[in-house]
């Protein structure tokens, strides 16, 4: 991980890594436990556009199937193609190799808005 | 609908709901809770639910299903009862034997399904599920009216136990088991009250007991290194497997036991008519057949299809919906049950579910999806 890298939270238990202007997005270590053993990951295509808000990503454990959103604007660059055949990794590695997507990002007052991870901390305590 | 939850949801909290009784218990054990039927369950334990799965499968699993509820009917015609609330032979069953059945509404739609197990010649146990508990204790006491035969709700802890070791647990914990038949149950003690049944597909053990015995029973089952505690979701997932219907999902007030696939609970002799509610409208369903069948689903690939997705068959006609799904845990595969229209009921049929705007592949398969290993009687 570069030094240079900036990490930002969201209160849809999110977390995005920000280096050299691509932000890498996936859940956090809170949501991985909340939502138990994940079975698969169902990921969006590269190249795709997307606004903020929009439901992207779905990781569905056991029981349930839940939404991921896009934090910001802009396009995604790469999938985590180890889901595919390890989901397990985002319970392992939530905030690790258990990332889900990169992508570009549109505005980059989008992130004024997003927690540190003190303040996310916080938030779930 | 796509049945999907958001992350924003997380932890769930604040609505009231009722406490088990070994709630603390529970807590102590790293237990989740979640929300169902009213109660606050565990949903998982720190093993998770997988896990847990796996566990019930090749050990035993213990599962608080206090929620259920429990209701004694006694009197000289308590057999005449349930014999007109069921679609069973009350009055032949033998003492000690428990029989799946249900509570029929007078156009043979599932009220709720229940085990009914005969205790002595003028007293029954009936297991009915938590979310119907009110309405099946008002239409009881409703058919009651009369008769002479008491309805008591029984105020209990209420155990599983469930898996190829429990029934060694059972023994290891002073619970003589040993003549103790698959669908069969007794009173070992004063206010115990134990069958030998369960919701896993594995053989196992359901055991009532008084308030002031439970936790000392619970933590000496849950001590044993065989047994792990199970939450909701596991239960979910092993049910799921072994084909069993739950109750909201895969049966309602909607749905008729031949619909449903459950015929096989009713005597033969009471599918042409009997003196049960529902029995004249059952009769025409069993003579005309079933405009729709519940059927395994199995999905193509990974992706799990959950109840609520809308079915197609492949020229894009409605072809009936799911009703559970979910991941098997054991058959490492998604696991699905659904209703389809009776001419799309046979295994190997190719249809498509709806899953969030995207078609996928399914096929009828026969259920359940693992081999039960629970004893016959």
């Amino acid at each position: 991980m570069s030094a240079v890298s900036t990490v930002y939270y969201t209160e849809d238990h999110e977390w995005i890594r920000v280096e050299n202007g691509i932000a890498t997005v996936g859940i956090t270590e809170h949501a991985q436990e909340q939502l138990g053993d994940l079975v698969f990951v169902d990921l969006p295509s590269p190249g795709a556009t997307v606004s903020k808000g929009d439901a992207l990503v779905v990781v569905e454990s056991v029981k349930a199937a839940s939404d991921v959103y896009a934090p910001v604007d802009g396009e995604v660059k790469s999938v985590n193609e180890a889901l595919g055949s390890e989901p397990g990794l985002v319970n392992s590695s939530a905030e690790g190799d258990g990332w889900l997507w990169t992508m570009s990002i549109a505005d980059d007052s989008q992130l004024d808005g997003l927690m540190d991870a003190d303040a996310y901390q916080k938030s779930i305590a | 609908m796509t049945g999907s939850d958001s992350l924003k949801q997380l932890p769930l909290k604040g609505l009231p709901l009722k406490d088990l009784p070994l709630k603390d218990l529970h807590e102590r054990a790293g237990a989740k809770f979640a929300p169902f039927a009213g109660w606050d369950m565990p949903v998982s334990y720190p093993l998770g639910v997988l896990k847990e799965h796996l566990h019930c499968r090749a050990h035993a699993g213990l599962f608080d299903i206090s929620h259920m509820r429990l209701f004694e009917v006694s009197g000289a015609d308590a057999a005449g009862l349930i014999a007109t609330l069921c679609p069973v032979e009350a009055a032949e069953q033998a003492v000690g034997a428990s029989k799946y059945t249900f509570l029929l509404n007078e156009n043979a739609g599932v009220i709720d399904d229940l085990i009914v197990t005969r205790l002595a010649e003028d007293r029954f146990i009936i297991v009915a599920n938590a979310a119907r508990a009110a309405t099946d204790e008002a239409w009881i006491r409703d058919h009651a009216a009369g008769r002479d035969a008491a309805i008591e709700a029984l105020d209990r802890v209420f155990l599983a136990l469930q898996g190829p070791d429990a029934a060694a647990v059972m023994d290891d914990n002073t619970i003589d088991i040993s003549g103790l038949s698959f669908m069969s149950g007794f009173e070992p003690r004063p206010g115990w009250f134990v069958t030998r049944s369960g919701y896993t597909g594995e053989d196992g053990f359901e055991i009532a007991l008084p308030l002031d015995r439970a936790s000392a029973f619970a933590e000496s089952l849950a001590r044993d290194e065989r047994v792990e505690w199970i939450g909701l979701a596991a239960r979910d997932s092993l049910r799921l497997e072994a084909g069993l219907c739950l109750y909201g999902n895969d049966l309602d007030e909607e749905t008729d036991p031949v619909s449903a696939g459950l015929l096989w609970a009713i005597p033969k002799d009471l599918r042409g008519g009997g003196p049960y509610v529902g029995a004249k409208r059952l009769a025409d369903i069993v003579a005309a057949g079933p405009a729709q069948k519940r059927v395994g689903l199995q999905a193509e690939g990974r992706q799990p299809v959950r109840a609520g997705a809308d079915l197609t068959d492949p020229d894009g006609n409605p072809a009936g919906r799911v009703t559970s799904g979910g991941f098997g845990p054991s058959v490492e595969h998604p696991v699905a049950m659904g209703y389809v229209p009776v001419e799309l009921a046979k295994p190997d049929t190719q249809l498509f579910a709806d899953v969030r705007g995207k078609p996928v592949g399914m096929s009828v398969v026969k259920l359940p999806f693992i081999a039960k290993r629970s004893q016959k009687g």
